[in-house]
């Protein structure tokens, strides 16, 4: 690696950083903007004004927006203490690690337990689907991506090309319902709802094939038709032309020439593609009653959860952050024409 | 609007999305004359047997409510929400992104760090986020609406600005003494329209997707307000009983959103510009 390549490196996770810092500065803003809101969420809305007055004073909700995010900051860096887990407030609040660790997002108001305890929980169950869905999207869409790109204007393309555009039109909802209809209603070889409880009538593989599906039908249709405009753009290379002229069999061209060069841009796309399945999650996950942490961030926001939205947007943060920096070094290490500037 | 006609008048695509549009218009246009019963009525008598018949040609929902009205007053709905947030973001993304484009400097650099500061954002979560915050109302949801989608456009028009800035009828344009405020909105936006007219109707079709999906996570404007996305929440979990509730109003969400993508697909390969 030369210092060209470090110095880029150092630059993007640079811009990461900074990028997450005025993220984060933003969802405090919009969570935390006003310090009686914050008190009512916290206390509900029966509390005496004499309890608004303490709390206001303990969490010290009369200083600046500037400060307390710094604060809110300090609190998550385990720096400072949280001082929500003070039994003088009365909240009954109480964490096992103490009041200062790291990766302290404060207490879940809905569950009354530990921001950290309520996400360590359900985590798992988004990664597992995410990943699942991501491990079919990924060989569904290059094949039939590939399929279509090296057939511009033959049937197969156009009936591929036109699926894919109705497939990418509709909501993830209405692809739910579809799949509802046909699994369970029609076929009854499904379960209509995914709450992964074992011992059931349904095991846990079954229950996951239908939110799978949802996410897989509204996300890989869309990396199909990057796949495809790559690979149609490439076929009309020169140097596929002179491959071609020369006489070298079609199959070897496209495999050995084709397919290489044109999986760049496709490979980013995958990656923000992700951002896309974090959308897909939440609306899956609500709609089949699915443990992840998808619809207990919408159970939080209607609930006004504060500590436990901002700890679940952040983590969306880092992952849809995380991955454009991803995507942005394997572009780089992909494409040795891409200059460092 | 005759010479865009005529420019895709050859893509089948495009004239398939254009009817569709057109025709879930005009259907929201004239709701009051041409849905046969009041969308919010309610009618247990109808409820009985709410499937499919000669006076409910849809059926009803579980409270009697004509599904074919309703979702003629949800077109209405639909075409109240979507043109207003998306010419309110277009609005702000080229309010922002032309100047930042043509002027570049600190302006540029700082409209493009808060763009990419919200396009950090899954979309979505922005949606959850500010709608529980704000309520659930027409005007916030033009606001989260225009928050989520105007860095996207600014990053277009910013883009389109940046390479038209060089050309020749912009230096003429400079060289005649014309305001930089007529050089960026008279010679340079009506040449930037193709790529914006395009992104506009694909937007317009996420829009409509997510304006189905807050109806649907109970995030829409309020009842009774007739709301496709909300139609299919209330009546999804009677999908095994009577699939026709959820079925219908999915079908009209769907058709709308594959409109606005025809179109969008069919302007791109005849390359307006």
């Amino acid at each position: 690696m030369d210092a060209g390549m470090i110095r880029f490196l150092l630059r993007r996770i640079g811009q990461f950083i900074i990028t997450f810092l005025a993220a984060s500065f933003l969802l405090f803003a919009v969570t935390e903007f006003s310090p009686g809101t914050v008190a009512s969420k916290i206390l509900g809305p029966y509390a005496v004004s004499s309890q608004v007055d303490l709390l206001t004073e303990k969490l010290h909700l009369g200083d600046p927006l500037l400060v307390r995010y710094l604060r809110w900051l300090g609190i998550v860096a385990g720096v400072v203490e949280n001082p929500l887990g003070d039994p003088t407030i009365g909240l009954g609040l109480s964490d096992p690690r103490g009041n200062r660790y790291v990766g302290n997002f404060g207490y879940s108001l809905m569950l009354k337990e530990p921001v950290v305890d309520v996400v360590g929980e359900r985590i798992g169950y988004t990664v597992l689907l995410t990943l699942l869905a991501i491990l079919v999207i990924i060989p569904v869409s290059l094949a039939a991506g590939v399929a279509a790109g090296v057939n511009p204007g033959r049937p197969v393309d156009r009936i591929l090309s036109m699926g894919a555009v109705i497939l990418t039109s509709l909501p993830e909802f209405v692809v739910a319902v579809a799949l509802l209809l046909v699994g369970v209603v029609w076929l009854g070889i499904l379960p209509g709802t995914s709450p992964m409880t074992q011992g059931g009538r349904w095991p846990l593989s079954l229950q996951l094939v239908l939110p799978v599906g949802v996410l897989v039908i509204a996300s890989a249709s869309y990396v199909l038709r990057i796949v495809r405009a790559s690979v149609a753009d490439t076929m009309r290379k020169p140097y596929v032309r002179t491959a071609l002229l020369k006489g070298l069999k079609r199959r070897d061209i496209i495999l050995h020439h084709v397919l290489r060069n044109a999986m760049i841009p496709p490979i980013t796309v995958i990656l923000l593609q992700i951002n896309w399945l974090l959308t897909g999650v939440v609306v899956v996950e609500s709609i089949f009653a699915y443990p992840g942490v998808g619809s207990l961030l919408l159970q939080a926001a209607l609930f006004g959860d504060i500590y436990l939205v901002q700890a679940l947007t952040l983590l969306a943060l880092i992952v849809a952050v995380g991955t454009q920096l991803i995507g942005d070094l394997c572009y780089l290490a992909l494409d040795p024409k891409i200059k460092l500037g | 609007m005759r010479t865009i006609l005529r420019r895709f008048s050859p893509s089948p695509s495009a004239l398939i999305g254009v009817a569709l549009i057109v025709a879930w218009g005009l259907v929201a246009l004239l709701a009051p004359l041409i849905a046969p019963y009041d969308p919010s009525a309610i009618d247990f008598a109808a409820a009985a047997d709410p499937h499919p018949s000669l006076a409910h040609w849809l059926g009803t929902d579980s409270s009697g409510r004509d599904i074919l009205s309703r979702l003629i007053w949800g077109a209405r709905t639909t075409f109240t929400v979507v043109p207003l947030a998306v010419v309110s973001a277009f609005a702000a993304g080229i309010l922002l992104g032309v100047p930042a484009g043509y002027f570049g400097g600190w302006f540029d650099a700082l409209v493009s760090r808060l763009s990419d500061v919200i396009l950090a954002f899954p979309a979505l979560i922005i949606y959850i986020i500010l709608i529980t915050a704000l309520g659930p109302s027409l005007l916030n949801i033009i606001i989260a609406v225009t928050l989520a989608y105007a860095p996207g456009v600014s990053r277009i028009a910013r883009g389109i600005t940046l390479a038209l800035r060089e050309q020749d009828y912009v230096a003429a344009a400079q060289a005649r003494g014309e305001s930089s405020l007529y050089i960026m909105f008279a010679e340079i936006l009506p040449n930037a329209r193709g790529p914006l007219i395009v992104d506009l109707c694909l937007r317009a079709g996420y829009t409509v997707i997510l304006t189905g999906t807050l109806g649907f996570l109970g995030l829409g404007l309020p009842p009774p307000t007739p709301d496709w996305g909300g139609m299919v929440v209330e009546s999804a979990h009677l999908l095994p009983i009577a699939w026709h509730m959820a079925v219908f109003p999915c079908v009209a969400i769907a058709s709308l959103v594959i409109g606005c993508n025809l179109l969008a697909d069919g302007l791109r390969k005849e390359g307006l510009t």
